[in-house]
């Protein structure tokens, strides 16, 4: 097992004027002005939102989803700090970044969406908290894990400003900011989906179950595996490096173990409700459903087999497929299946307008451009040469 | 070899310490909460509603609401539905030839659309901020804008669709009926059973109105009646009084004086169910009709809360932190022994 020591972590340099930074900037520069409209004049003048549809694609794509496929450092650092599997390492740091854009961007994200923002310090205000509120739990954990990320980021930042007695000084305590940073996102990735339980029967039965905690931390993990493994493809075939075979292929067999429990307890769910049928009636509902499904089986399929997760072009797919189903599944409780008040539909209907894609758009483009800005100038990714003299 | 026994043990760790924790928590299952005894609220009564919409503009006067309009002349207020804006209004149900009020089939029937002011509402449940509170004593669930963070959990959340934004305003505030809780430190209670001309809308305390609404459930259709209009005034009437310390608000130091107003007229064809009392555990609003309550646009709700189901999986979850704790306590033991202090990843060979 000789071949488990790890290259250190170094910048992997080089110019950070190129087409994709340059697309980014321009994506952040739209979002900004869209925004001071919003700003201005209201949520009406650059959304589609209404009273029947209340949160749209900034709550759940930018937040729900985007703090779903940030789950890359949590699931790493379960595996290499938790589960004790130290030829991981080299993943960690990475996909911690990847989070950490993540979440501090839902974060931000969640600020743009709050009518009355300015009152947001309630939020953790003693005499205005509601701790019966799902909303309350995911707010406060989130903020924590925010603090708790940039804390376990931390000694990438002081290494390369060479502050190492300080550096010294937070490894001392990184086992516990590590521990919690395991705990957080268990609470609020659950907490997520028991968001939707107080909707009630306004929620399509195929996405409401006391199940949900349980069903959106497990489809959390798979997801943040399938983004290591989409973000390592990327990182490889973007920056010309050896893409890290030896660690993904057993990943994403970890993956398929959790993907397998998810599947059997949604399925399980949806036997034991006897739900299942509505997936069986011609609707918009049952499509999506189906879709979701497939983006969920199709991997146990697609690398289900050993000698097929040795398949970079394979592993990557599959990553794709696990991203777009934890995301579908996310996408249909919060708006596709959303109905409110039914019985009597206000004839309500929502598309996202173009603004509040560009401003989604812009989110990623921050995420995008800031992942590239640190990995070229901080020691975040395995140093090449190592692995060149392969 | 060591890292196939760490995992193994990092594996039983946490497995057990999760049991643990679902082991010793108790099963907290929240019941759907009853409401208040004291609670107040209105009855509606679709079949003595005559649509002149009195009630609508009085609810825009008291609560200061602008118009809206739906017209092309914006001659007068003219909301097709509730809003930020609009905290009450009466749709109508219009079928084939419309010839016969409160009649399913060509006919027609009004019903009333505003806040229901649930026993265990999800609006409450949901808002982080504690914006939306339920009074202890009078069950009226009342929004504070100086703490509302525009979330717009509620309007989410809610199944009758009451709470509602205003998109159109950079800082914008929730809109909801608070059945006039600021009308009534002056012995004025909500406007729109004050002004309501057929008694259709009648105010009072919730457990009399549903006395009152089973009354009427048991008359004969068509048979003249006693019905009573504005306030719905019991044999002995409680008054609550403010705090004893002189503090606070006073919430009811009476209700004002008025005449008599009650009056004869024919029964309705009621349905024999009184919408509210047990829907969501049940509503402080109750309402009466001839027709189909889901096809008037009241939804068809289970009696138990959704708040209930949501707090029981939150505080087993959640509760006291005890689990969040033990599953914090196990992580930390496992990551002691798993991170090497001064983490250098060139220092981490195999076991």
């Amino acid at each position: 097992m000789a071949n488990n020591q790890h290259a250190a972590p170094a910048p992997v340099g080089g110019s950070l004027i190129n087409v994709v930074t340059l697309s980014c900037g321009v994506l952040i520069a739209l979002m900004a002005a869209i925004l001071m409209v919003r700003f201005l004049f209201g949520l009406g003048a650059v959304t589609g939102l209404n009273d029947g549809y209340p949160w749209g694609i900034w709550i759940a794509v930018d937040v729900v989803i985007g703090s779903a496929f940030a789950c890359g450092g949590f699931s790493v650092a379960m595996l290499v700090y938790i589960f004790n599997k130290g030829e991981y390492h080299p993943l960690v740091r990475p996909a911690l970044l990847a989070s950490l854009f993540g979440y501090t961007l839902a974060g931000a994200g969640v600020m743009f969406d709050l009518g009355r923002w300015w009152n947001v310090w309630n939020m953790y205000w003693p005499g205005s908290i509601n701790p019966n509120s799902v909303m309350f739990e995911v707010a406060i954990c989130i903020s924590l894990y925010i603090v708790v990320m940039w804390i376990e980021f931390s000694p990438v930042v002081l290494e390369q400003f060479g502050k190492r007695d300080i550096k010294k000084k937070v490894s001392k305590a990184m086992f516990f900011i590590i521990a919690l940073g395991t705990v957080l996102p268990m609470m609020h990735q659950s907490s997520l989906g028991t968001l939707l339980v107080v909707l009630g029967v306004q929620v399509h039965p195929l996405w409401q179950t006391p199940v949900l905690p349980l069903l959106y931390l497990l489809s959390a993990i798979f997801m943040g595996y399938a983004v290591v493994l989409f973000e390592s493809c990327v990182a490889s075939s973007a920056y010309r490096r050896k893409i890290e075979m030896h660690m993904l292929t057993p990943m994403a067999k970890i993956m398929l173990g959790i993907l397998v429990v998810f599947i059997v307890v949604r399925f399980g769910d949806l036997l034991v409700r006897g739900a299942l049928s509505k997936a069986f009636v011609p609707s918009v509902e049952a499509l999506m459903f189906w879709l979701e499904m497939a983006c969920c089986i199709a991997p146990l399929i697609l690398i289900g087999a050993e000698s097929n997760r040795r398949n970079p072009a394979r592993l990557f797919l599959a990553g794709i497929l696990l991203m777009l189903g934890g995301a579908l599944m996310r996408l249909n409780g919060f708006l596709i299946g959303y109905e409110t008040n039914i019985g009597d539909a206000g004839g309500f209907t929502y598309f996202p307008t173009l603004a509040e894609v560009l401003v989604t758009a812009g989110m990623f483009a921050i995420e995008v451009l800031g992942y590239i800005i640190i990995t070229r100038r901080f020691p975040v990714l395995p140093r090449e040469d190592v692995q060149a003299a392969h | 070899m060591g890292t196939r026994r760490d995992f193994l043990k990092g594996v039983l760790a946490s497995g057990a310490a999760a049991t643990a924790c679902v082991a010793t928590v108790p099963a907290l299952a929240r019941e759907t909460r009853p409401r208040p005894p004291e609670a107040l609220g209105l009855l509606y009564d679709a079949t003595l509603c005559v649509g002149c919409k009195a009630c609508v503009a009085a609810c825009k006067e008291s609560n200061n609401n602008p118009p809206e309009f739906s017209t092309v002349d914006h001659l007068w207020d003219t909301p097709l539905d509730t809003s930020g804006y609009t905290f009450n209004i009466i749709k109508m149900y219009r079928n084939g030839t419309m010839d016969v009020k409160d009649q399913e089939t060509n006919g027609y029937a009004f019903m009333k659309t505003s806040c229901m002011h649930c026993g265990d509402p999800s609006c409450v449940s949901a808002c982080p901020v504690s914006a939306m509170t339920k009074d202890p004593e009078t069950g009226v669930v009342g929004y504070n804008p100086d703490k509302c963070i525009g979330c717009r959990y509620c309007v989410a959340a809610c199944p009758f669709g009451i709470p509602k934004y205003q998109y159109d305003s950079p800082t914008g505030r929730i809109g909801k009926c608070e059945l006039c809780r600021h009308r009534h430190k002056d012995g004025h209670y909500s406007a729109c059973a004050e002004v309501c001309p057929t008694g259709a809308t009648l105010f009072g305390r919730t457990e009399d109105l549903l006395a009152e609404a089973k009354r009427r459930l048991a008359m004969k259709p068509g048979e003249l009646n006693r019905f009573p209009r504005g306030r719905l005034r019991p044999a002995q009437e409680k008054m609550l009084q403010g705090k004893a310390d002189g503090k606070g608000e006073k919430k009811r130091v009476g209700w004002r004086n008025e005449p008599d107003q009650s009056y004869e007229t024919p029964a309705g064809k009621y349905l024999q169910h009184v919408y509210g009392e047990k829907e969501y555990g049940g509503t402080q609003v109750l309402k009466l009709s001839a027709v189909n309550f889901e096809k008037v646009g009241m939804p068809n709700l289970p009696p138990d809360a959704a708040a209930a189901m949501s707090e029981t999986i939150q505080h087993n979850l959640y509760g006291n932190l005890i689990m969040p704790f033990a599953v914090l306590g196990a992580m930390t033991y496992v990551a002691k022994r798993n991170v090497k202090p001064d983490d250098e990843p060139t220092d981490k060979e195999e076991g």
